[in-house]
């Protein structure tokens, strides 16, 4: 495996335990489809959220967040749908929400760890 | 605080209106918006702001930034609006005091390098902002001169946008950097021409000075070399210099044509458009910003069209609303503008096309029928507001030396005007209308100064013989008026109207 794929990996460890400490509870990781994959997919109550995990090492090459513009908002609610249409049973009524969080350092265990709530 | 607000200006015409800025900061992924009817120039400021903070040390909230131009539907143009984006955007995170960001109004371009640029219009957008009692602004530093221009206004030349932020408070360590200065050199004052120089044309100095004292439109027709251009420039100097609020007008205009104004300049402007010039040209226009034309920035002074003849028609004929009203409106798609136009027209023409018809011994080779069409072209309309049609002869050898001694200086000239014009103010104190040519006929034939049947009886002839339209007679009346307050008398008398039926009837009748 790539570094960098490592690194993604470890963020993602990172971001499920710091929504699981928020009080979420996990339904899903890494689910793939035709239009892409999901990272995390968690559950509050009545609010469904997919998270969208971005790692980097440093802000050099555009701060994580940068990363997620007009394209991947769209990509990454058309991807939520899908995940809400692959599991009906799960959905149950509850409201839908989109969310990137976005760890910026060296080692993802100590990163700086930035949660944007409700992409729109 | 994630909304924060502070002020720019947009400028349609020599109009301001005060524009909130209004910056949210929402908690999304990073993004700048601006919103307000923006052109492409505004439009691109994110990418200005966005580089202009970075190298100013003060990095964007990495948020989305949603700019919003209150009054939304007001159409916006230029890059005059980057200083307040910036302002705005910043102060949504750091702690700049927003009650000087809500009484501070910002104009000003800015580079990638934090530096404020200079923009157009700054001295209309300064007397906008203090009317509506904003009264703090800051300026590029190399505007500064021109928005101190203003009085009531305090100014803050700032030569980076870090200047600016620290007058609202921002604790920033200053980066000395050297300001932008502008590349255009400073308007020289007008060139100080003398009367005196025009040798050996008295009648027609007279005239002139008559038009300067009553402010009538002149009409000059002579062969090529008479000295009717000479003329026409040396009015200006025998004018009355402009009060604070002519000058004002006047150095605005030229800013929003983007001069460099550092001064109020006092003389009144000379503009003399070339005859090709476009009607945009002369009146104002553009398809987006609407830009003064020649007669705006005439305003308050003359407005020289030498060979009047061959201007375009239809650009003569845009003259005449402007004329009436003093003012002209110009209506585009997006928005209208209005400029001032208050001007003294001078006209110059050569009496043909090969300008030798009426030139004793001149050899005048055009058709009869070639020189109507050629002195046609000035429209009844144009003419009918022409108060002086003067005639100007070429000056023989042995006139130029007699007469070189007892030439008019501009400044025996100037007095003499200044003081035809405060009796013709006097006179008129009780009207709305300040010098002759303004005065309406009604007025002028039955009102309480109307002169004596004695008096007029040449100009009653000339309108029995049908030589003289009602709208002409009145003409000759103003122009006499003009000639009695420079012979210091109180009324009309029978010289001061065969002199102003000579003024109107100089010119080689058509």
């Amino acid at each position: 495996m790539a570094a960098k794929d490592e690194r993604g990996r470890a963020g993602e460890q990172r971001a499920a335990r710091h929504l699981e400490q928020a009080g979420w509870h996990l339904l899903d990781r890494n689910w793939r489809c035709a239009q892409g994959e999901v990272d995390i997919v968690a559950v509050c109550v009545d609010v469904l959220v997919v998270v969208e995990v971005k790692t980097r090492r440093s802000d050099a090459f555009g701060h994580p967040l940068e990363a997620v513009d007009e394209r991947k908002r769209r990509r990454l609610w058309h991807l939520a749908f899908a995940w809400m249409a692959a599991h009906p049973d799960l959905v149950q009524g509850r409201r839908l929400r989109v969310d990137v969080i976005a760890i910026t350092g060296d080692d993802p265990a100590t990163a700086v760890l930035e949660h944007v709530e409700d992409l729109r | 605080m994630s909304v924060a607000r502070t002020w720019a200006v947009a400028l349609t015409g020599l109009d301001g209106a005060l524009i909130e800025v209004e910056a949210d900061l929402s908690r999304q992924t990073p993004d700048f918006k601006i919103i307000g009817l923006p052109d492409k120039a505004l439009g691109e400021a994110h990418q200005r702001v966005h580089n202009a903070c970075e190298n100013s040390g003060l990095l964007l909230p990495r948020r989305r930034i949603t700019v919003n131009l209150s009054p939304a539907s007001l159409p916006k143009h230029g890059a005059g609006f980057d200083v307040a984006i910036a302002v705005a955007a910043l102060a949504t995170e750091r702690s700049l005091d927003p009650a000087s960001l809500r009484r501070t109004v910002h104009v000003g371009e800015l580079g990638l390098d934090g530096r404020l640029r200079p923009v157009p219009g700054v001295l209309p957008a300064v007397l906008a902002a203090v009317r509506a009692g904003i009264t703090r602004v800051a300026v590029p530093h190399a505007n500064l001169a021109e928005a101190e221009l203003v009085e009531g206004a305090e100014v803050l030349g700032a030569v980076s946008l870090l200047d600016v932020l620290r007058w609202h408070g921002l604790a920033v360590d200053d980066r000395p950097l050297p300001p932008v200065g502008i590349d255009t050199p400073p308007e020289p004052a007008p060139p100080r021409l003398e009367l005196a120089e025009v040798i050996g044309q008295r009648d027609a100095v007279d005239a002139v000075v008559v038009a300067a004292s009553g402010g009538h439109h002149l009409l000059m027709s002579g062969p090529p070399g008479a000295g009717k251009t000479m003329l026409a420039r040396r009015l200006p100097g025998i004018l009355p210099e402009l009060d604070d609020a002519a000058a004002l007008q006047a150095a605005s205009v030229r800013s929003l044509g983007g001069a460099r104004v550092v001064r109020l300049e006092r003389t009144p402007p000379f503009e003399a458009p070339h005859h090709t010039s476009s009607v945009a040209a002369l009146v104002g226009g553009g398809s987006r910003a609407i830009r003064p034309g020649a007669i705006a920035r005439a305003s308050g002074g003359v407005l020289f069209l030498d060979e009047a003849g061959e201007f375009a028609s239809g650009a003569l004929d845009a003259l005449r609303e402007p004329l009436e009203h003093g003012s002209i409106r110009i209506e585009r798609a997006g928005a209208s503008a209005t400029f001032p136009a208050r001007f003294q027209l001078v006209l110059a023409t050569n009496p043909c096309p090969c300008g030798a018809y009426g030139v004793p011994g001149g050899d005048c080779v055009c058709p009869p029928a070639g020189i109507r069409r050629y002195l046609g072209r000035l429209s009844g309309p144009i003419r009918d507001r022409i108060d002086i049609e003067l005639a100007v002869a070429r000056v023989s050898v042995a006139h130029a030396q007699a007469a070189a001694a007892r030439t008019v200086t501009t400044a025996q000239a100037r007095a003499r005007v200044a003081e035809a014009r405060s009796r013709a103010a006097r006179r008129l104190r009780e009207t709305p209308w300040r010098t002759n040519a303004e005065v309406s006929g009604t007025w002028l034939r039955q009102g309480p100064l109307a002169p004596p049947p004695a008096v007029r009886r040449p100009l009653d002839a000339a309108l029995h013989r049908g030589a003289l339209t009602l709208r002409g007679y009145d003409r000759v009346l103003r122009v006499a008026w003009s000639h009695a307050d420079l012979a210091a008398r109180e009324r009309l008398e029978l010289d001061d109207i065969g002199r102003a039926l000579y003024l109107k009837k100089g010119t080689t009748p058509l």
